[in-house]
């Protein structure tokens, strides 16, 4: 039965330990598609200067183009060459949230993110993405080391 | 930039700065030499009080006052009490119960709107209302009230039309505000040159505003605060002035925004604790609400009270509601322009909210502490208090640690207006003499030395220009649709 594995990735997809384990998986079992997604950090509520209010439009653009550019399309390439299934995406949004909602919305099967290496106090005050995610994914979330 | 690059401009400003004020007092002269040709005319067109009014009215009532009330009046009945009907839906605009997905990293309604604030709670919500209490008695906190509630229809108004006229270009980047509304509006109703005409003198209004009620009065009444409890300050305001226009610089010429997030993040707690402050003075002041609220009405009503009885009441109300609030004026079409909406209406809704946040929660708070605690009554011992002078006064009379709020508020306020006044000036500058990095910088270097004139002024030099110019801007506005 084919899976869909999501993969969240941060911006340095070379050194992405969850897409190289999903990149693996998908070879070795081929009945594998993977969903990418990068997610830009965005609050609603956040306090702009009236000066980047009037450019936001223009950042938001600016923003959106270097993603795919240096993000997401080389991974969407390699993959490709590989004869994976592989799409891409970039959302605006609260990290785990995004990735949660965009695994409903494309059927995925799995959650892969990297583990991101928080000390306990840390992640006792700011929570980390992985466990976050764990306990509000409606799928079973791989945590790669 | 580079970072070398950003200081050296700020240490420049610095150095023009500390040049300028050994002779602050001709600086001031020459601002007034600069601008008053070009807006003196108008100005004094539009100040000048009403034929027969001072006979009538035992003083003098400027056109202005008349103008903004009225349009406000007008804008409440033609869009049917938006501000009343409308509110729930403001707020959950606000909430964002609306936003599209796609559009999420867009400018959101909520982030429009505090910014707006940011620039509209000032030192007018503090020293203001401290003007407006000791000229026109507790009656002008009723009218004051009352206008503010007006207002929001005129607010509504003009944030409508600053995004539904605004310029959208290509790279994303969006420009609105009176400019463009008067201009396109007016040229959509066959008035092309009527409306580039008002366009122009906006923008004119619009910069003078930015020089005086945007940026010399806020440092004028931060440093009178300031001074007020570290006691050095009061003997060096110029210190202060330059501090203050060293951080405006490093955020306006340096482009590090960081500082204005952080302070725009603090303003909302500010603003809160300001709040909770008075409130918490008028509930230990709780056995004198009942006269305080007699007085209030009494003097709202009464043919004879202080300064003119009634109609002095009035008139400063209005006058506070209208400056603080700053609608009709049209600076906060230029903040909420920017909004991600494929409604204009959605962010008038939005911008309704601002002159309620700002004169009938805020600027009310300041007026009911100082009516409550008694403080309005003239002491002989004193003399006559005005302006934060007279709010300070009524801050501390039930504990002197409220003074501490009410400086960090001013300076606070002071700060994240002059960012965006600094922004609305500069736009305004531009449209009148077009873009380029070098005109910018003669604009900002501009702006910050008037903090440093501003703060090491005194009040009673300082406030009645800052009003007409930042009152002026409202005149173009006469002919919006």
């Amino acid at each position: 039965m084919s899976k869909r594995l999501i993969v969240g990735i941060d911006d340095q997809p070379e050194n992405c330990r969850a897409l190289e384990f999903a990149r693996q998986l998908a070879v070795e079992r081929g009945d594998i598609s993977v969903r990418v997604i990068h997610v830009l950090e965005w609050s609603p509520y956040s306090f702009l200067t009236t000066e980047e209010l009037m450019e936001r439009k223009k950042r938001r653009q600016e923003e959106l183009k270097r993603a795919h550019e240096v993000i997401i399309d080389p991974v969407v390439d390699k993959f490709k060459a590989q004869g994976i299934d592989i799409m891409g995406e970039v959302r605006y949004g609260n990290i785990v949230d995004t990735i949660s909602d965009y695994c409903k919305e494309v059927e995925g099967d799995m959650i892969v993110v990297n583990r991101t290496g928080e000390s306990r106090i840390s992640a006792r005050l700011f929570g980390s993405v992985p466990s976050s995610l764990v306990q509000i994914a409606d799928v079973p979330v791989i945590v790669v080391p | 930039m580079s970072l070398f690059k950003k200081f050296s401009f700020s240490f420049i400003a610095l150095l023009v700065s500390a040049t300028a004020f050994a002779e602050e007092k001709s600086l001031d002269d020459k601002i007034n030499d600069a601008i008053k040709p070009i807006i003196d005319p108008f100005v004094g067109a539009i100040f000048s009080p009403m034929p027969g009014s001072e006979a009538l009215l035992g003083m003098p009532f400027p056109w202005i006052v008349l103008w903004l009330v009225v349009a406000s009046i007008i804008f409440t009945f033609y869009f049917g009490f938006i501000q009343f009907r409308g509110f729930a839906h403001s707020i959950s605009l606000v909430k964002g119960d609306y936003i599209d997905p796609n559009d999420k990293g867009e400018v959101t309604p909520f982030q429009a709107l505090a910014t707006a604030l940011s620039g509209t709670v000032g030192l007018g919500n503090i020293a203001g209302v401290g003007v407006a209490v000791a000229l026109g008695g507790p009656g002008a906190t009723f009218w004051m009230i009352l206008a503010g509630l007006l207002s929001m229809a005129s607010k509504f108004t003009e944030c409508m039309l600053g995004v539904h006229y605004r310029n959208e270009y290509e790279d994303g980047t969006v420009s609105g505000g009176p400019m463009y509304y008067l201009s396109k509006g007016l040229s959509e109703q066959g008035r092309a040159t009527l409306g580039k005409v008002l366009a122009v003198l906006f923008a004119i209004c619009c910069l003078g505003g930015s020089f005086g009620g945007g940026n010399m009065f806020q440092a004028n009444q931060a440093a009178s605060q300031i001074g007020s409890i570290i006691p050095f300050f009061s003997e060096h305001r110029i210190v202060f002035g330059i501090i203050m226009a060293i951080v405006v610089g490093v955020v306006i010429i340096g482009g590090i925004k960081s500082i204005a997030r952080v302070t725009e993040k603090i303003v909302p707690v500010m603003a809160i604790t300001y709040v909770g402050s008075a409130l918490l003075i008028i509930v230990l002041s709780y056995d004198h609400i009942g006269a305080a609220f007699a007085a209030i009405i009494e003097g709202a009503f009464a043919p004879t009270a202080v300064a003119g009885g009634a109609v002095g009441a009035l008139m400063q109300g209005f006058k506070r509601a209208a400056f603080s609030s700053e609608a009709g004026v049209g600076s906060a079409a230029i903040a909420h322009s920017a909004v991600q909406t494929k409604h204009p209406a959605t962010e008038g809704y939005v911008a309704l909210l601002e002159p309620f946040i700002d004169t009938v929660v805020i600027c009310t708070m300041t007026s009911l502490v100082i009516v409550i605690t008694g403080s309005w009554v003239p002491q002989d011992q004193e003399g006559f208090l005005t302006g934060i002078d007279l709010t300070a006064k009524a801050f501390s009379s039930q504990w002197s640690g409220f003074n501490y709020v009410l400086a960090i508020a001013a300076v606070l306020f002071a700060f994240s207006t002059m960012i965006s006044w600094s922004y609305y000036g500069l736009k305004s500058w531009t449209y009148l003499f077009g873009e380029g990095k070098f005109k910018e910088l003669i604009y900002k270097l501009w702006f910050l030395l008037l903090i440093i004139a501003g703060a090491s002024m005194s009040l009673g030099v300082q406030r009645p220009r800052n009003l007409r110019l930042i009152a002026s801007l409202s005149a173009p506005l006469a002919h919006r649709r």
